[in-house]
């Protein structure tokens, strides 16, 4: 049913949408053009958006000072870490929820959403002094289990969702055709699933990547992620607009391309599929 | 849809899952329960036994309580509002055709994705700072003097950061609710004679009424918990100690692990009840 | 010696029974067509012959061998769906040969069968094709390709027409009754539709809530239905069912007969009416003939082209021959 949207009311649209769009987007616009100039030229003319006197060097200086690319690693390996491990544990559980569902799915399903409704802080001291006592306080593999706990819930549920839209019949052919359950899950299913599963697991890279609750309360010098690493800024030695916005953009860089992907899955994830 | 052997299968292949979430839901959890019931302060001579609901009573009676529980109010409750009310015009505005519609769903989405220590330092350092701050730039090119904004407008400044990381969520949700709107509906309205307004207020706002408190519900569940930017702005000081804050002072800087786990008792009540609202939608939903 | 049997089979769903205790012998070659309307339990009853489902109680043999705990793909049957089940990420190629690599064959044995069932099926030109990019005959074909190259027992189709527009139904269903020709595997074939039913089976098996009503040959089951139900189900138009005093006239609770079975006249007959609604199909003309003696109308076949203004007074002769009577239970009397 196409009419004709008035040419006028496309333009009004659009300058709308950029102006707004432009002020949400201008901090982190603003931190790319500060990245660039030299520390004076931050304090003196920040307002200046054309850049008199463009530099690297503040991307090269962070990593120098501070280690930098130890602690994109330690993001790095958590991210993954959590997120793989999670997907091992997941990917049965929801396909036994969503191909085999018993009267008790439902409420496993509600069960295991309402442990992400759990206050971190509510269980902090625990963890904290059962990493002590394991010895992994401090340490990626203990964040890697840590963060795995705590989007379990939400791996499950996107999988299950997910899982549900595979037609049943195409399993119930393999299983005509002689494929067991292994050849079922290893040649039909997961090719099947494969764009779900990989949505699954951006989203929750970049729920892993930006989660700061225990990256801040649990690590220190060996296993600090950048989210970590961006908090020791804040107190005032590390007060150097230009060098911060580097980091701050080497930081958040390469989860807003993912982010940019994974629009979808986000609202399927975070609201538990409600939303459609 | 099953037999016997699926069956069995099945069973098998949910327990590591079910399992891993059980312990950690209890054993934590019945920690936290056993130390709320305990007088210790591990700096400070350690186990010293049993003192029943002190702990509660005493987290409740403190003077830092009642104002943590309205920074609590006044922050969720006022970038609940925000980001409900913007996002319901900004989907509404990304529902329209316009120029550039990609890059501009970049623009306002990626606030969403800035990671929260990111997020509170720019606007602390770059923004919000009073001397060298661009709204202080802002301010002073206009004549007028630079608000201190963390240090006397602290809620506010907190609002306004956690409202922009927010907003996208918000806004994505709502837009997705929008898209699903039948498009026959409306002109079957459009044709039963409905303006632009009564559009608006009788067919596109019950439909998103159903996403608006899937927003409310899921957002007042994170920004309860919200703590990485009030640690790296203000760490809790000019009156910014949300009840998680407090809870976190108690357990890790001021070390009483006792009184911190009574808190920490406290915030899973409150997280369980407006969970146990948000349950109720999703499970509808999954009956189907 | 019969191929597959079943031995008071009967299958619950929670608390209830969908299918009560059922027997049943489908013979080697035989076309089997499981008919009867939405609900009736055709398709549960083909699943529990596949596999895909356990029966509550009962048994199933399989050339005289218990079949009943054994797992679908060691049964060795094949199966047809109704939404073709194809697998979306694999070419036509590889869909057809996954059974056969299911079953360990070398490649160059699963080239060579998928070969010849694409001979067969006239799939020789999509075998590297994706499902996506198939018509809905084409991939109905390729269905039943993967099921051929199995060589299975029996061959198993759940209403595998009903997705097909109505033309290409009609080319299919002689595809179909082809196929079983040239193979002469037993073929199991689950549908609504009492067309396919008839032109397709060599015997029908006529289901209603779970029970069998009759089984027997298309023809049987035209001239002989057992009950009420059968007789209505079988023929198209429905066979008109007229109670009260028309029906005592005959001894019976209730007579039946065919539309085709009576003749119209304008002048003289048993039965006077009007006409209603008329249907011009160019090869019959059915008439609805309102009758004073009940609300339904009846249905009347008549020659094609025949026009007969609405509202005009008939008279309607039924064949003495083809009246069916059924007493008070809806059972015929013979």
């Amino acid at each position: 049913m196409a009419r004709a949207i008035s040419k006028r009311s496309k333009i009004i649209n659009s300058l709308i949408a950029w102006t707004i769009g432009l002020i949400i987007f201008f901090p982190i616009l603003w931190i790319i053009i500060l990245s660039f100039k030299t520390e004076g030229d931050a304090i003196r003319s920040p307002l200046a958006v054309v850049i008199s006197n463009w530099t690297f060097e503040n991307y090269f200086v962070v990593q120098d000072r501070s280690d930098y690319f130890k602690h994109f690693y330690n993001s790095v390996f958590i991210a993954l870490g959590s997120t793989f491990l999670g997907i091992l544990i997941a990917v049965p559980a929801s396909w036994s929820m969503a191909f085999v569902p018993s009267k008790r799915t439902r409420g496993i399903l509600l069960w295991m959403l309402s442990t992400k409704m759990l206050p971190a802080v509510g269980v902090l001291y625990p963890i904290y002094i059962l990493f002590i006592a394991l010895g992994i306080l401090d340490s990626r593999v203990g964040l890697v289990v840590v963060l795995m706990l705590m989007n379990l819930p939400i791996i499950v549920w996107m999988l299950y969702t997910y899982f549900r839209e595979i037609p049943e019949e195409i399993l119930e052919a393999s299983r005509m055709d002689g494929a067991g359950l292994r050849e079922e899950i290893l040649f039909v299913l997961t090719p099947m699933a494969l764009p779900g599963i990989a949505s699954t697991v951006l989203l929750n890279i970049i729920l892993a990547w930006n989660e700061a609750f225990w990256t801040l309360n649990l690590t220190a010098a060996k296993a600090a992620p950048l989210t970590a690493f961006i908090a020791s800024y804040s107190s005032p030695e590390g007060l150097f607009y230009a060098k911060l916005s580097a980091a701050s953009v080497m930081a958040i860089a390469p989860i807003l391309i993912m982010g940019w992907f994974s629009q979808k899955q986000l609202v399927r994830g975070l609201t538990f599929g409600a939303v459609k | 849809m099953s037999t016997q052997q699926t069956r069995s299968a099945a069973k098998v292949m949910l327990a590591p899952a079910v399992v891993l979430l059980m312990a950690w839901m209890l054993v934590p959890l019945s920690m936290t329960l056993y130390f709320s019931f305990k007088k210790y302060l591990p700096l400070r001579g350690g186990d010293l036994g049993w003192v029943g609901f002190d702990n509660y009573t005493r987290f409740v009676s403190s003077s830092s309580f009642w104002p943590a529980i309205g920074t609590t109010l006044l922050i969720v409750g006022g970038v609940l509002f925000i980001t409900v009310t913007l996002g319901i015009l900004f989907s509404l505005l990304l529902n329209q055709p316009f120029w550039g519609q990609g890059i501009v769903r970049i623009m306002f989405i990626a606030p969403f994705f800035v990671m929260p220590t990111v997020s509170g330092l720019v606007w602390k350092n770059m923004f919000m700072d009073p001397v060298n701050g661009f709204f202080a730039h802002l301010s002073r090119a206009f004549g007028s003097e630079p608000i201190q904004w963390l240090s006397q407008e602290s809620i506010l400044s907190l609002t306004i950061i956690l409202s922009w990381q927010w907003l996208p969520f918000a806004t994505l949700i709502l837009l997705t609710a929008i898209q699903s709107l039948d498009s026959e509906q409306i002109e079957a309205a459009e044709m039963d004679g409905a303006r632009l307004l009564g559009r608006f207020w009788f067919i596109i706002i019950p439909h998103l009424a159903r996403a608006i408190t899937i927003v409310i519900l899921i957002q007042t569940i994170f920004l309860l918990a919200i703590f990485a930017e009030i640690f790296v702005t203000t760490a809790g000081a000019f009156g910014t100690k949300t009840l998680t804050y407090l809870i976190f002072q108690r357990v890790l800087e001021s070390q009483n692990v006792g009184l911190g786990s009574a808190g920490g008792v406290y915030a899973i009540i409150l997280a369980n009840i407006i969970a146990i609202f948000l349950m109720r939608i999703v499970g509808k939903n999954l009956s189907d | 010696m019969s191929q597959i049997q079943l031995k008071d089979v009967s299958k619950k769903f929670g608390d209830t029974e969908v299918i009560p205790p059922l027997n049943l012998e489908i013979k080697d070659g035989e076309f089997v067509v499981f008919v009867g309307p939405s609900g009736c339990g055709k398709s549960t009853l083909l699943r529990l012959i596949a596999g895909l489902e356990d029966v509550s109680s009962g048994s199933i043999l399989i050339n005289g061998e218990d079949a009943t705990k054994v797992s679908p793909a060691k049964r060795k049957l094949a199966m047809v769906f109704q939404s073709y089940a194809l697998y979306p990420h694999m070419t036509v190629r590889k869909n057809i040969a996954f059974p056969l690599r299911m079953a360990g064959l070398s490649s160059a044995e699963q080239g060579k069968k998928v070969e010849d069932a694409a001979k067969v099926l006239n799939l020789s030109d999509y075998l590297d094709r994706k499902p996506g990019q198939l018509s809905g005959g084409q991939r109905q074909r390729v269905a039943i390709g993967r099921a051929i190259v199995r060589e299975p027992q029996a061959f198993l189709f759940d209403e595998p027409l009903s997705n097909l527009d109505a033309a290409l139904r009609v080319g299919m269903r002689v595809e179909i009754s082809e196929l079983h020709k040239r193979l002469a595997t037993t073929m199991i074939y689950v549908t609504h539709d009492q067309i396919e039913a008839m032109t397709m089976a060599d015997k029908i098996v006529v289901l209603q809530n779970g029970k069998i009503e009759q089984v027997g040959t298309p023809l049987e089951l035209y001239r002989s239905p057992i009950n009420t139900f059968v007789a209505s189900f079988i023929g198209s138009p429905k066979m008109n069912i007229i109670e009260g005093p028309q029906a005592s006239k005959h001894k019976s609770a209730s007579i039946g007969v065919r539309p085709e079975h009576i003749t119209i006249s304008d002048s003289n007959g048993t039965w006077k009416g009007t006409i209603g609604v008329s249907e011009q199909l160019g090869s019959d003309t059915f008439f609805h003939v309102k009758c004073e003696f009940q609300d339904q109308s009846i249905t009347v076949r008549a020659i094609g082209g025949l026009e007969l203004a609405y509202g005009q007074t008939v008279f309607l002769t039924p064949e003495k021959e083809h009246l069916h009577r059924f007493d008070k239970d809806g059972l015929r009397i013979k």
